[in-house]
């Protein structure tokens, strides 16, 4: 019989002191981190996700590209839990599958995600914020008792120092521009370590500095982290990418460095063609 | 933005002056009842000290609110079944108290089941002769019920106008139940008639400024207590569950998990608070279980200002004070006066006196620094 969850959790001594549980290992033994296949998603009978295919190999920094309504943000959701998918499989690593798993246990296993639009606690300080996001456990019995170690202090002087926002530590977030909001919470995302990263457009209504130093800060995550960066901007996605996807109608049109995708003829047609 | 930034520091000083002033005035009033004589124009009459526990009660019931509606955004409109069940627990063991002093002298029965002519003592009755486990169950039921609803209403993820409707039906729902004589808690009269609570007399001004005291303690430990959690790490997660429930679901909370124990918290200080309710005001009948006693918790909460702790306190006892004053001048009016007053509220005061109060505050000291 199963327990209804707070009981389990109580049942449980390592739900209760996550510190006890075994880390989940993720099996990347093929290097690939991520399985997308034949994902679909409709709402209404408008498939948003149309038979998707996606592989994101340990490491990588990969960008998505594509119009408006081209399903983008809708894997994202598919993929952290958010929104559940009428088929296809999803896995993480050779063995975890994140079909099966709710938002927060997703994120528990190392996948950060930065929404399209800002999300970041504005009725708390930026520090509050980061301290959030930390990679710690996130019971309840834990958090009641919780105060920051040295390195995680460390942790996070460093980070703000990283996103530029060692001034406005004890700042509400509220108060933040929409750039600093947007590198808030990228630099919740960075507190949290996690494995993988999906950045959904997050140089929107950044200045052309602040870009550029986004632009920088994605490049020297790739390598220790796997990033998946959504955006718009092609200049942008010129100065980061390696590889470049592009998604159409929910579905992969096209694949490869940003000249092969560019150059490809049904891409031009249907994306960069009336787009740019 | 720099002032909701010092109104977030300063609710820590006024938090200790309220602690403060909470003892000061519990130990001057008891004082000035027990001590000074009754001809001095010092002497606190004994009525005055039950009025202040019965307000003190209610401060608790609003701060339970507070701790869900202000931190969590959880609009509860049934808190006040939570207050009744407690009520009804430790109403229950005040009956079997009575024994034998009953109208009809039936050792074993309350009058009321004398008179529905049963014969025996309903088993969900016994062990309310035994104080503690009284006690217990009026904790126990309450928090059973806030974790079973809790848990059903949150991992559904209802939220908002949604979830404070089911909290309304739950408190209505008890309330038809608890008004049927046969489910044996005396039906609309209630359970009432005391006589004393573990031998002590309730008329006497001992045990009267006794119950005071004990309110008071339980006020102002629940105030300590509600404080030390929402100033933890647990604190800034349930109000990031306030903001943005989704978002910190994405950084891997189960923020359904942590809804339901501040609910069952929740809960809790309410049951406390309607168990030292009813020795106080001699009686528990199912029109506490009524929805719109469970309102009026809300507009004290948003009258006082809500996510401050401090200011349910505050809201719960002025406008309790503004009732039983408007009540003995014009009783029918007391519904309208008390719409008026959440209106103006919320148009004009939307964090409440204690936000007004700080903002005041800090603007002052923020003139003074700069002078
Ligand atoms: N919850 C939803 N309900 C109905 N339609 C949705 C929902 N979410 C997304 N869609 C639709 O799915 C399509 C893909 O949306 P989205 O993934 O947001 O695109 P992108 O991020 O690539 O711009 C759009 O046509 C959008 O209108
Ligand atoms: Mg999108």
């Amino acid at each position: 019989m199963s327990w209804p969850a707070p009981l389990e959790e109580m049942r449980h001594r390592d739900r209760v002191f996550p510190h006890l549980r075994p880390k989940a290992k993720v099996d990347v033994s093929k290097n690939v981190l991520l399985y997308v296949e034949g994902v679909s998603v409709s709402f209404d009978g408008f498939k948003a996700l149309n038979n998707l295919n996606l592989y994101i190999n340990e490491g990588e920094l990969r960008c998505l590209i594509g119009a408006n309504g081209a399903g983008k943000t809708t894997m994202m959701d598919v993929i952290t839990g958010k929104t559940p998918c009428d088929e296809g499989t999803v896995y993480f690593g050779q063995s975890i599958d994140l079909l099966k798993r709710s938002e927060p246990e997703i994120a528990q296993l190392g996948i950060g995600r930065k929404f399209q639009k800002p999300t970041v606690f504005e009725a708390q300080s930026v520090f509050a914020n980061l301290e959030l996001a930390l990679k710690a456990s996130k019971g309840i019995w834990y958090s009641l008792r919780a105060s920051l170690s040295g390195p995680q202090r460390d942790r996070i002087d460093e980070i703000l120092a990283l996103i530029n926002l060692s001034e406005a530590r004890e700042q509400l977030a509220g108060s933040l521009s929409h750039g600093q909001k947007q590198w808030l919470e990228i630099g919740m995302l960075l507190v949290s370590d996690p494995r993988l990263l999906f950045l959904d457009e997050p140089v929107a209504g950044m200045t052309a500095q602040e870009t550029e130093r986004t632009a920088e800060l994605l490049n020297t995550l790739a390598g220790d982290h796997t990033v998946v960066v959504v955006e718009h901007d092609m200049e942008f996605v010129r100065s980061i990418a390696r590889t470049v996807t592009v998604l159409h109608q929910g579905s992969v049109l096209a694949e490869g460095t940003m000249d092969e995708v560019q150059n490809h003829p049904e891409v031009i047609e249907v994306y960069l063609g009336s787009d740019e | 933005m720099t002032e909701s930034r010092s109104m977030l520091r300063l609710s820590g000083r006024e938090g200790t002056l309220f602690i403060g002033v909470l003892f000061a005035v519990t130990v001057l009033a008891s004082l000035a009842n027990l001590v000074i004589p009754e001809d001095s124009f010092l002497h606190v009459s004994t009525y005055t000290i039950t009025l202040l526990g019965k307000y003190l009660c209610y401060a608790l019931l609003a701060l339970s609110v507070d701790v869900i509606w202000g931190y969590c955004g959880i609009l509860s409109l049934g808190h006040g079944a939570f207050f009744a069940l407690g009520g009804y627990g430790m109403g229950m063991y005040l009956m079997r108290q009575i024994g034998d002093r009953g109208v009809y002298g039936n050792p074993e029965l309350p009058d009321f089941m004398v008179f529905l002519n049963w014969q025996e003592l309903p088993w969900y009755w016994y062990g309310f002769d035994n104080f503690g486990f009284a006690m217990l169950m009026a904790l126990l039921v309450p928090g059973v019920l806030a974790f079973v609803f809790g848990w059903l209403a949150f991992r559904s993820r209802v939220t908002g106008v949604y979830l404070s409707i089911m909290t309304q039906a739950l408190t209505y729902a008890l309330m038809l139940a608890f008004f049927r004589n046969e489910m044996g808690f005396g039906g609309n009269n209630g359970l009432t008639d005391f006589k004393d609570l573990l031998g002590f007399d309730l008329q006497a001004d001992g045990t009267r400024v006794a119950l005071f005291m004990a309110t008071a303690l339980c006020l102002g430990g629940a105030f300590l207590a509600s404080r030390y959690i929402m100033g933890s790490r647990l604190g800034r997660v349930i109000l990031s569950i306030r903001d943005g429930e989704s978002r910190a679901r994405f950084l891997g909370y189960r923020t359904e998990l942590f809804k339901v124990w501040l609910f069952v918290y929740s809960a809790l200080l309410a049951a406390v608070a309607g168990i030292l309710y009813v020795p106080q005001v001699g009686i528990i009948n199912p029109g506490e279980f009524s929805p719109l006693n469970s309102i009026e918790v809300v507009v004290w909460v948003a009258v006082g200002g809500r996510g401050t702790l401090y200011g349910a306190v505050i809201g719960a006892l002025l406008v309790n004070y503004a009732k039983t004053r408007f009540t003995a001048i014009l009783p029918e009016g007391w519904l309208f006066a008390l719409g008026a007053l959440f209106v103006y509220v919320t148009l004009l005061l939307p964090h409440g006196i204690a936000g007004w109060f700080t903002r005041r505050f800090a603007s002052k000291s923020v003139k003074e620094a700069a002078a």
